[in-house]
C-alpha cells in the first residue's frame, strides 16, 4: 500500500490543476474585507498564510510599513492598524 | 511519510479542493501555512510546478527536477516581484536600449541584433537569493522557498562586454544598471531596476542570453533577452531585459540600496562592488556552496538490497570538489561518484549506490565542498533576509 502511495505521488506531479485559484481563502474576523482590499492592489493573497504562522506582532507591522514606505501601498494608518491587527490575530505566531 | 499526509495530498489534487492539502514531498521544515498554500500548478509552457504566489507569478521547480545537471525549461522555476509581468504581444515591439551618462553613444539592439553579434555559451546556475528560505530556522519573512527556487541551464546569446563596447564605455563609469520589461502594479512602487560593477558586467562569463536549452526563453523566464550572471544570484539576472545604463553613479534605489543586502564580510565574495557596500551591508552577490538530493525523495520507500542516491552541487564558480552523503544520519560520510564537470558555475551531478542496508528508517544527508575548499555549514548563518541557506538537506526514507 505504502510502495503504491508512494508511486501515486509521482504520478500526482504529472497531473495539472487550473492556475489562478486561491487556495486557502483568508480566515473570516474584523478587518479582512480591508485586508483584501488593501493587499490585493499589489499581489495575491496568498503571501498571508504563506507567511504563517510565524511572525511576531513587531515582525507583521514592520511589513505593513515596508508596503506603505517602499512600495507606496495606498493604506492609511487607520486602515494599517485594522491590516496589522487581523494578521496578528490570524497570521501571527501562536502565543507562547 | 506520513500515510494521510499523501492522501490529503492527493486528494486535494485530484478535486481542485481549497481545503488544506500538503503534497508529500514538501519539507517538514517549511512554514505549515506554506504547506498549506503551496500546491502543483501547470502554466503555459511548463510542467507542473509548486505555486507560491500567482500575482507575481512564484513557482519553483519540483526537487525531483535536480536528478540531473541541466534543468529543462519546461521544469525551471519562475520568480517574479511585481505583478505587472509582461505576455508575448508586450514584447512584439521589444528592443534593447543602451545609453547613459558614461555611454558614448545610444545604441539600439533588436533580437536580430543581438544574433549578429559574436555568440557564446555558458551553462550556470540560475538561484534565487531565497532559495531555501522557508526553511530557515528561525523563519523570516519573504517568499518561502523550499529547495526548488533554482535550475541550472545552457544559456547562449552575445557577451554583455559586446554589447556594452558598441555603445562606447568612458573612463568614468563604475556601474552598468539595468532593467527590463516587467514594471510595479502602481506609480508608488519602485521599479525593479539593478546594476553590476563593471568586474562583472565585462567578464568573460557574463552574457545576454537569447537562449535556453537550445530554445528561446520561455516567457517567464524572461523571454526574449535576459541578463545571466554566472556565479552570482539570479536578482541580477534582469528578466526581459529592455535598457542598460552605462553610468558614472552608483544606482540608488530599493532594489540596491535596502533589498538583497547581507552583513558585511558574513559570506565570500568574488569581485567586490564598493560602490555599493556601506559599513554594516553589502550587496548579496556570490552563490554559497550547496547541494540537494534529488531521488530518493522525503519518505519514500527504498528496497533495502540498495537504492542509489542521486542530486547536484554546485557553487560561486570554482567548481566541486566533493560531495558526501551520510546514510545514517550524520555518524558516517561516503564520497558520492561525480559525473563530468560541465562548467564551473554548472550543477555538477552525482551519484552513490548504497549497499545493502538495514530495514527501518534511515536520515540521508548530503553536503558538498568546492574547489576552493569552501563547505556546507552546520548552522545557517543568520541574517534578515533569509539569503545563504546552504545548511546540509536532511530527509528520511524508509527502507523496506
Amino acid at each position: 500500500m505504502l510502495m503504491r502511495i508512494a508511486r501515486l505521488s509521482l504520478i500526482a506531479c504529472c497531473m495539472t490543476v487550473p492556475a489562478m485559484a486561491q487556495r486557502v481563502p483568508l480566515a473570516a474576523g474584523p478587518g479582512k474585507d480591508v485586508v483584501e482590499g488593501g493587499c490585493s492592489t499589489c499581489h495575491s493573497l496568498s503571501y498571508i498564510p504563506m507567511n504563517s504562522r510565524f511572525m511576531s506582532p513587531e515582525t507583521w507591522k514592520a511589513e505593513v510599513t515596508k508596503m506603505r514606505a517602499a512600495f507606496g501601498a495606498p493604506i492609511d494608518d487607520d486602515a494599517a492598524n485594522q491590516i496589522i491587527t487581523y494578521l496578528v490575530a490570524h497570521y501571527g505566531a501562536p502565543a507562547k | 511519510m506520513r500515510r494521510r499526509d499523501v492522501m490529503i495530498g492527493l486528494g486535494g489534487l485530484a478535486t481542485h479542493n481549497a481545503t488544506a492539502a500538503t503534497l508529500p514531498w514538501l519539507s517538514p521544515d517549511l512554514p505549515d501555512g506554506t504547506r498549506a498554500e503551496a500546491h502543483l500548478v501547470q502554466t503555459p509552457g511548463k510542467q507542473p510546478l509548486i505555486q507560491l504566489s500567482d500575482r507575481p507569478p512564484n513557482l519553483e521547480s519540483p526537487i525531483q527536477a535536480f536528478r540531473a545537471a541541466i534543468t529543462p525549461n519546461d521544469q525551471f522555476y519562475v520568480r517574479y516581484h511585481l505583478a505587472g509581468v509582461p505576455d508575448m504581444k508586450a514584447l512584439d515591439s521589444w528592443k534593447l536600449t543602451v545609453d547613459g551618462d558614461a555611454a558614448e553613444r545610444t545604441i539600439t539592439y533588436t533580437q536580430q541584433d543581438l544574433n549578429d553579434l559574436p555568440q557564446t555559451e555558458v551553462i550556470a546556475v540560475c538561484q534565487c537569493s531565497g532559495n531555501r528560505r522557508g526553511l530557515c530556522e528561525p523563519h523570516v519573512p519573504g517568499v518561502q522557498w523550499g529547495f526548488g527556487a533554482m535550475g541550472c541551464a545552457s544559456w547562449h546569446g552575445p557577451r554583455l562586454r559586446d554589447v556594452l563596447t558598441r555603445a562606447g564605455i568612458k573612463g568614468e563609469a563604475v556601474e552598468i544598471w539595468v532593467n527590463g520589461a516587467d514594471h510595479p502594479v502602481i506609480n508608488a512602487t519602485p521599479a525593479f531596476h539593478k546594476c553590476l560593477p563593471l568586474s562583472k558586467a565585462l567578464a568573460d562569463e557574463t552574457i545576454v542570453a537569447t537562449s535556453m536549452n537550445g530554445s528561446p526563453l520561455p516567457l517567464w523566464n524572461g523571454f526574449p533577452a535576459r541578463l545571466v550572471v554566472p556565479g552570482w544570484t539570479s536578482t541580477y539576472w534582469m528578466k526581459h531585459l529592455t535598457n542598460i545604463t552605462v553610468s558614472s553613479k552608483p544606482l540608488d534605489n530599493f532594489w540596491m540600496k535596502k533589498a538583497y543586502r547581507v552583513p558585511a564580510g558574513m559570506f565570500p565574495v568574488g569581485k567586490p562592488f564598493p560602490t555599493q557596500d556601506d559599513t554594516a551591508t553589502w550587496p548579496i552577490t556570490d552563490i554559497m556552496v550547496n547541494s540537494v538530493i534529488a531521488t530518493p525523495i522525503a519518505g519514500e520507500e527504498v528496497e533495502r538490497s540498495g537504492f542509489t542516491v542521486r542530486g547536484v552541487a554546485w557553487d560561486r564558480g570554482h567548481g566541486i570538489l566533493r560531495v558526501e552523503i551520510s546514510l545514517d544520519g550524520g555518524g558516517s560520510w561516503q564520497d558520492a561518484l561525480l559525473d563530468r564537470d560541465l562548467s564551473p558555475f554548472a550543477f555538477r551531478a552525482f551519484r552513490l549506490d548504497t549497499g545493502p542496508l538495514p530495514r527501518g528508517t534511515a536520515e540521508l544527508r548530503v553536503r558538498a565542498t568546492s574547489n576552493n575548499r569552501e563547505s556546507q555549514p552546520d548552522a545557517w548563518k543568520v541574517n534578515p533576509a533569509g539569503y545563504h541557506n546552504n545548511v546540509p538537506q536532511r530527509l528520511t526514507v524508509k527502507v523496506v
